[in-house]
């Protein structure tokens, strides 16, 4: 059989809609296409004549999945506009919110949307019967990653309690005290996924991948950071769009991000973890060099153990921070804006987020570049693909469909972050 | 009767942010109870098993933005024997209804390199503009609580409880001083549905209206209040032009401050 075609109409266990159309000919790839239904929204466009303090609340709603992500971008940005500083126990603040949207992203999606793959499930509650105590385990860990958030933000989806310069209200060191048990058990139950993760029995693949991350003199990177890679990149944010450019290729589903002059690259938790290892918190090294995961990882199958890994991290750090919280003054700093330029990014769950925002005097947002993890990873996604067809062309056909399904969740796609997605029209050759 | 098979659930999704179906996820501590209650049929963002209709109780996400979406929604609508709209962008067309009061073509030129590519209806609109609506859960996001509670009302032939009153009662009744009246921050919820639980206010902030106009709002007179507090005109347009801006009550107020 020298031509074949392999179509997921419609990829399930990721965030929002899209597909995968793989096209085979005399046992080469010829192509392959990762096919985005998700209608635009218009994001970009949209916040052209609003208020710089509604960006927060507007960008949350690209994603109901990373709404804290698209916040902090959101903030940093328009702070480094009017050139705002914020004091410690706010900055502190807003990391613990971010551990909380970490834990709650991570743990839905290795366990609910990632496991099943490894198990031969088609979804969690499929794996509940078998194995009912490890959807146990996922669930309670994943309700304190949204208590934090609900805790911090409000509510757990789109919270309410971010603005530009802090908070609305800064809970009170009581109030994250209630979150300390909690977070010992999902520390402990964290480790757990480790183990349980690296237990999984992972297909081989090595990419040779350029990883891409933000990296800070002393954190794990979240909230701030240059953007380096091990390629030598290594540059302010400001830089952002001189050295990454948005391609937008024809009978191609979205705008491929790519190194200028150079090609595709990765961000994420297996990016992070290669070049921030020495940052993690002790008890996640030491558990990933229990699961025998090296300091750099380059199978995308693994990256369910580094996300393991990156939920004890945000357990760890999460337990420090409530540690050593003392209440800011004021929730907030004031705000006075001006006119300028505010570039931000933040490591969402899935990777890099950039914001960019141009406003005037009054405040009023004149335009806004926002560059999603999975628009950046998009191109990269469909190179491993590619990658896992060709090794894997004896396999009947729905087992080869599964594994490209499982591939394209390794990146736990957020296409709902659909401000820069298309449509696909897709080539259908002979 | 005895009731020989589960009731099948569905779960759609147009243009949205997938928060809405993602809380039925977030019901951590019931999502098992749910899925013994219910066979949970067709639900792509959480199983490839994607069982074919007729559905029981279906639960729409998103508004319809594209021609093919207002195609695809008559097949829902077939397939379902009840259906629930979730969220402010089934229920109100949602944020990207702020494309309902521009150009979309600019819009689309302003994100995309070739807006020859994109298929995009004008107006991003409300699935009851398309299709009848058995019941509408409203909020960006919806309240989880709200969910269980309709779900359990239909599993057990009862109506879904629905409330008429305003962000006001759910203050009064938490006992949350009046952010409005007593410092002086602008506040939506004279006129915004219940369902929150006053979240805005009980963290020191005014209600910016994510649960969309109760019944009969009276917006003008907040609207006036405003002024009175010397809120800019522009500012009165905006808070109008949010995630609901597309229901009628709010459409007419911002439009009524749009100069």
């Amino acid at each position: 059989m020298s031509a074949k075609s392999i179509r997921v109409s419609c990829l399930a266990r990721v965030e929002g809609e899209g597909g995968l159309h793989v096209k085979v000919r005399g046992g080469q790839v010829a192509d392959v296409k990762l096919n985005i239904f998700e209608p635009p929204r218009y994001f970009e466009a949209l916040l052209r004549g609003r208020d710089f303090s509604e960006a927060p609340d507007i960008t949350a709603r690209i994603c109901g999945i990373c709404p804290v992500a698209y916040q902090m971008s959101a903030v940093h940005a328009m702070e480094r506009a009017f050139d705002i500083a914020v004091p410690p126990p706010i900055r502190a603040l807003r990391r613990l919110l971010y551990c909380g949207e970490w834990i709650e992203s991570h743990v839905l999606h290795i366990y609910l949307l990632h496991a099943p793959d490894y198990l031969g499930c088609q979804d969690a509650l499929q794996v509940a019967r078998t194995h009912p105590d490890v959807v146990r385990r996922a669930l309670r860990l994943k309700k304190i990653g949204n208590q934090i958030v609900s805790l911090v933000g409000g509510r757990e989806i789109h919270p309410i309690n971010v603005r530009v310069g802090g908070f609305h209200r800064a809970p009170t060191p009581g109030e994250l005290q209630t979150l300390v048990e909690p977070l010992q058990w999902a520390a402990d139950a964290a480790a757990e996924t480790v183990r349980f993760t690296a237990s999984l029995p992972m297909p081989d693949l090595e990419v040779d991948y350029e990883f891409v991350t933000l990296r800070h003199p002393d954190e794990y990177p979240m909230n701030e950071g240059r953007i380096i890679s091990n390629r030598g990149l290594h540059i302010s944010v400001t830089e952002y769009e001189s050295h990454f450019a948005e391609e937008h290729v024809p009978h191609s589903t979205a705008l491929h991000s790519t190194v200028r002059k150079r090609g595709t690259y990765l961000v994420g938790p297996l990016a992070r973890y290669a070049l921030n290892f020495d940052r993690l918190a002790p008890r996640a090294q030491e558990e990933a060099r229990r699961a025998g995961l090296g300091e750099v990882c380059r199978n995308p199958f693994q990256s369910i153990v580094v996300r393991a890994v990156e939920t004890l991290h945000a357990c760890e750090e999460a337990l420090r921070l409530i540690r050593e919280y003392e209440p800011p003054d004021a929730p907030a700093v004031e705000v006075h804006p001006c006119a300028g330029t505010g570039h931000a990014a933040t490591e969402a769950p899935r990777g890099i987020l950039y914001h960019r925002y141009r406003v005037d005097q009054r405040g009023s947002i004149l335009s806004a570049l926002i560059v999603p993890p999975t628009a950046q990873n998009q191109k990269q996604i469909e190179m491993d693909v590619r990658e896992v067809v060709e090794r894997n062309l004896g396999l009947p056909e729905p087992d080869l469909a599964w594994l490209c399904e499982q591939a394209v969740r390794c990146y736990d796609p957020c296409i709902s972050c659909s401000t820069h997605f298309l449509r696909l029209h897709v080539d259908r050759q002979p | 009767m005895k009731r020989t098979r589960k009731p099948r659930l569905a779960v759609w999704k147009f243009a949205s942010c997938d928060g809405c179906q993602l809380s039925l996820l977030d019901c951590e501590d019931e999502l098992l109870d749910i899925a013994g209650a219910v066979e949970i049929a067709f639900f792509p963002e959480a199983s490839r098993a994607m069982a074919p209709g007729p559905y029981d109780i279906s639960l729409v996400e998103g508004s319809i933005t594209t021609p093919h979406d207002a195609e695809r929604v008559h097949h829902v609508r077939r397939v379902s024997r009840c259906l629930i709209t979730i969220g402010a962008c089934a229920t109100a067309g949602g944020i990207q209804a702020l494309r309902n009061f521009q150009d979309v073509r600019q819009m689309a030129s302003i994100v995309y390199a070739n807006p020859a590519y994109i298929e995009s209806l004008s107006k991003s609109t409300p699935i009851a503009d398309h299709v009848f609506v058995d019941f509408q859960l409203h909020g960006c996001p919806i309240s989880k609580r709200q969910l269980l509670e309709t779900l359990s009302a239909l599993l057990n032939g009862r109506r879904p409880p629905a409330t008429s009153h305003s962000v006001c009662v759910e203050c009064k009744r938490q006992g949350v001083v009046c952010v409005m009246a007593g410092r002086g921050v602008p506040c939506l919820g004279p006129v915004t549905h219940a369902g929150c639980g006053a979240l805005c206010p009980r963290y020191a902030r005014g209600c910016f209206g994510c649960f969309g106009p109760k019944e009969t709002p009276n917006t003008a007179a907040l609207a006036a209040r405003w002024a009175d507090m010397g809120v800019p005109n522009d500012q009165i347009m905006r808070a109008f032009r949010g995630f609901c801006a597309y229901a009628e009550p709010f459409r007419r107020e911002s439009e009524a401050h749009e100069r």
